[in-house]
């Protein structure tokens, strides 16, 4: 493989890890710009969704089944946790809420572990995408390929549910000024409900597009939540832009790191961060702090 | 009187008692002093960190290097609290000039970053990390005999502890909790915030650094797990099951955390899912820890 080639696969995939990380951080932000709450837990949801999507491929022999009804039931496990847990906590003040997800990641974990084992699982690509093709004298597998497309019409579909319906300006509305909105005649309540419920079936998904590129085990939950987080503090808690921004850069400071930099390999995203933190604390894309 | 006490029957306890019950409790010492470490900043500054762990891997990692060469106080405790402190200091200019969310966000990442190093680092033993460190001989005195190391622990574990205790008395503690109550309010009537909260997170990552080193005399190894975020989560389960803000409950919570484990595990597998009901538990219903239990009232939370 000529050296451009090589770059150029590198590429791609530090482009589909980008992605996965942007379906996820965009959960995370979302659920911060909301409910002003770090769900520790997103990563655990992403864990869930794999499974569930392992479950449902098992089953019903479908990996498109498993992406569309595996996020479904972790939204419904994020909206259950929202009622539940989070919300005799809004009266105490955020810190509580994120101790409580902290609890959430044990809780989940073993669970996993009881019901799946322990186990590392693959998950099949779907059948559509399980070959490779070669592009520019470059071998990439497929379904790659259809991670990076499906990630970013993902992205644009988020964009225009923000930016372009009613659904979306309640919901910025609420990130804005959550006590106004409610003023305003909106169940604020509900939304939170949503927005949760939201946040954890996009991380459901991400779990269920992760299973065929990095297989299933339980402690993938807690794994994937540092590179998540760090996303968020790379391109802006609450941003939608910085998640997509954050996302693509640390896909890529991860995959180039990992070929080129084997033995400091996993210290590249760190450096990514620090420097962003220290030439702007809030973020590429973050509201500056107080 | 009840500490002299206590401190007492800790003391004697090697006595009366077995190898493994000796091993849990000087567990829970060493763990006692990193969880009261995190309450200085947790109950007192209302600084959550999840990072606590970079400081007790650092100390762990400093007392297994250099307790190699020459196996002396200097070597196995001052400077492995040093690095801490400096490693502290670094990491505080960064994440104090923020709160809330991206506090905790920030003292997360800055700790992963040493999983990283260390879990790379050939020359730290990569993933294996260090084993076979030996014990101190402090002023050539040797800690081979049991008595003789448990003694040792006691006394430092006392030592930290009372240091805490003071600094949590002294006026210095005072303005932490009036940050803790009300950071703008501090600020305005003329307290450099700020450097307050910067001195605090250097102080509780010396202790964090010294119960690290303290940590590898008493295994004789050390591993990247040591940098792992749910070692800084552990200590954090143990400051709110105890009691957040009350300093011993971060040494109730330690016992309970290591006692509930080791009584948890030998009848199930299922201890992650026990310690995390529990701990969800707690958060839900009894915010203020065992302490404020005790006290019979919601403990002093924000």
């Amino acid at each position: 493989m000529s050296f451009p080639a090589e770059i150029f696969a590198q590429a791609l995939n530090g482009l589909s890890y980008g992605v996965l990380l942007f379906l996820l951080s965009v959960g995370l932000t979302l659920i911060f710009g909301m409910l002003d709450v770090v769900n520790l837990a997103h990563g655990s949801l992403y864990m869930l969704g794999a499974y569930a999507g392992l479950t449902i491929i098992a089953f019903a022999g479908s990996f498109w089944l498993a992406l569309l009804v595996a996020p479904l039931a972790v939204g419904l496990i994020g909206m259950l946790i929202e009622r539940s847990c989070l919300r005799p906590l809004y009266r105490r003040g955020a810190l509580d809420q994120v101790l409580l997800t902290f609890g959430l990641i044990y809780l989940f974990e073993d669970l996993v572990k009881w019901i799946w084992g322990g186990r590392i699982r693959s998950i099949p690509p779907p059948e559509l995408f399980s070959g490779s093709v070669t592009i520019w004298q470059a071998t990439v597998p497929s379904y790659r390929l259809f991670v990076i497309a499906f990630g970013l019409v993902m992205a644009v579909l988020l964009w225009l549910v923000i930016e372009r319906t009613r659904l979306g300006a309640i919901i910025r509305a609420g990130v804005f000024d959550a006590e106004m909105t409610a003023g305003m005649g909106i169940d604020i309540d509900r939304v939170f409900t949503m927005v949760f419920g939201f946040g954890a079936a996009l991380a459901g998904l991400s779990g269920v597009i992760a299973g065929p590129i990095q297989s299933a085990q339980p402690p993938m939950g807690a794994t994937i939540l540092v590179p998540a987080l760090i996303v968020v503090v790379v391109g802006g808690l609450g941003s939608l832009k910085g998640s997509l921004a954050g996302s693509l850069i640390i896909g890529q400071a991860e995959t180039f790191g990992k070929a080129w930099l084997p033995s400091a390999s996993m210290l590249m995203i760190y450096v990514v961060m620090a420097a962003v933190v220290v030439l702007r604390p809030q973020g590429l894309f973050g509201r500056p702090l107080r | 009187m009840a500490g002299a006490a206590l401190l007492a029957a800790v003391t004697a306890f090697p006595l009366f008692a077995g190898n493994y019950p000796v091993k849990l409790l000087q567990e829970i010492l060493i763990w006692g002093i990193f969880a009261m470490s995190l309450d200085l900043l947790m109950g007192y500054a209302g600084m959550v960190s999840f990072g606590h762990s970079a400081f007790f891997g650092v100390g762990g990692y400093v007392a297994a290097l250099l307790l190699a060469k020459s196996p002396g106080l200097f070597t196995g405790l001052v400077v492995p609290a040093a690095a801490s402190a400096l490693v502290a200091l670094v990491i505080g200019l960064f994440s104090t000039r923020v709160s809330g969310v991206y506090f905790i966000m920030l003292t997360l990442a800055f700790s992963q970053m040493f999983y990283a190093i260390t879990f790379q680092a050939s020359w730290l033993g990569a993933e294996d990390g260090i084993v076979g460190v030996p014990r101190p001989s402090p002023l050539g005195l040797d800690l081979g005999p049991p008595m003789r190391f448990h003694l040792y622990l006691v006394i430092l574990v006392a030592l930290a502890a009372l240091a805490l205790a003071r600094v949590v008395r002294s006026p210095f503690g005072h303005v932490l909790r009036g940050i803790h109550d009300n950071e703008g309010r501090m600020e305005a009537v003329g307290y450099a915030v700020a450097r307050y909260k910067l001195i605090a997170f250097v102080v509780a990552g010396t202790i964090a650094g010294l119960s690290g080193a303290l940590y590898v005399q008493l295994v004789g190894s050390i591993t990247p797990d040591a940098f792992l975020w749910t070692t800084s989560g552990e200590a954090l389960l143990m400051v709110i099951i105890g009691g957040t803000g009350t300093l011993g409950g971060a040494v109730l919570g330690a016992a309970a955390f290591i006692l509930l484990q080791s009584l948890v595990s030998s009848y199930t597998e299922r201890w992650m899912l026990i310690l995390g009901l529990t701990f969800i538990l707690f958060v839900l219903f009894a915010p203020g820890g065992i302490v404020g239990a005790l006290r019979g009232r919601v403990g002093l939370r924000a």
